[in-house]
């Protein structure tokens, strides 16, 4: 596990890192982004859980992602649970 | 198949035999897992020899592995416990250098009993162990193996599953379900590059058919005899191999041809 504090511009970066890796392409990274929009599925976002356990520590389950939309959800989900 | 427990491994260092991903065998400390933990650290992976209460026994296979120029060390968890998938994983890559990769989910217990009969307790720790357990495991292992984008789980089912045996519906359901399970959960993950198969062993000379009439059941077995766990060794090394990296979601049947 990575030493990085988890602040949402940490966040931001490994989960931007980690859909770059799923092949979504760099021009629609954004905050506003709606995760749908991204053509990852769930596999991805099961692979993206165990990003942010390795990188940040933070341990996200099914029931933490629950009707999230955008990936400023998901980054304020992620840091509210580190917290 | 002697030769998985006398053959010196050849190493890394030697150029033959290259160390693959750590292991993690449950129930390692005796019968087929045993032999599995064995047969895996012959074909170079690191091993972490999963037991519940046979510490002695774990250790006697760790040195076995280490005699051969393996790597193991002993990872203790009662599999039912819904943190045990904590401790061993952290265990074993604490004591193997990386994160497992390759899972045989081998523990297993059989409370029999006819279906009239059987209590909630023995139905209960039936499938807890032999099916539930596989599945917490089977959670905790996929994580770092999507992100390595390579994985073999292996999960021991059994042919109790595929034909009737009155007096076990507990571990019959157990153990297709197991299968079940194997072929879901595979097709999941399969675009990862993660593998996830069964294998059925009929009547194998372990200590879970001690009690059974061996003599009268070798004679109803094509083969005539009981399999080694050896013999479920060799096959589950198989389907761990980079040449079984097509197979997934099936189940192999090994049982003499009891159920052909």
């Amino acid at each position: 596990m990575s030493t990085t504090t988890v602040t949402p511009e940490a966040v931001e970066a490994v989960i931007f890192e980690a859909l770059k890796g799923f092949g979504v392409e760099e021009d629609l990274l954004s905050r506003d982004a709606e995760i749908t929009a991204l053509d990852i599925d769930s596999l991805d976002l099961a692979e993206l859980a165990q990003v942010l356990d390795d990188e940040l520590g933070v341990e996200i389950k099914g029931d933490d992602v629950k009707g999230i939309t955008l990936v400023s959800d998901l980054i304020d989900r992620v840091v509210a649970k580190a917290a | 198949m002697s030769t998985i427990t006398t053959e010196p491994i050849t190493t890394a260092d030697s150029g033959a035999v290259a160390v693959k991903a750590p292991a993690l065998v449950t129930g390692g400390s005796r019968g087929i897992g045993a032999a599995t933990a064995r047969a895996l650290a012959a074909a170079g992976h690191p091993v972490a020899v999963a037991y519940r209460s046979g510490a002695d026994e774990a250790l006697a296979v760790v040195a076995s592995i280490e005699e051969i120029g393996g790597r193991a060390v002993a990872v203790q968890a009662d599999i039912t416990d819904p943190d045990a998938d904590v401790r061993l994983f952290e265990g074993a890559a604490e004591g193997l250098g990386d994160k497992v990769l390759v899972l045989v989910n081998n523990a297993g217990v059989r409370f029999d009993g006819l279906t009239a009969q059987l209590d909630d307790a023995g139905w209960d720790a039936t499938i807890d162990t032999n099916l539930s357990a596989a599945f917490r495991l089977t959670r905790r292992a996929l994580g770092p193996m999507l992100r390595a984008r390579h994985g073999r789980i292996v999960n021991v089912s059994s042919i109790a599953g595929l034909r009737a045996n009155a007096g076990q519906p507990a571990y019959a359901a157990a153990k297709a379900g197991l299968m079940a399970f194997t072929s879901t959960a595979a097709v999941e993950v399969a675009r990862r590059g993660v593998t996830i198969n069964a294998v059925a062993p009929g009547f194998i000379a372990t200590d879970m058919t001690a009690d059974l009439p061996t003599d009268e059941i070798a004679r109803s077995i094509p083969a005539r005899r009981l399999g080694t766990p050896q013999e479920i060794a060799a096959a589950i090394a198989f389907l761990v191999s980079d040449d079984a990296a097509y197979i997934t979601g099936t189940t192999l049947v090994i049982d003499g041809g009891l159920s052909a």
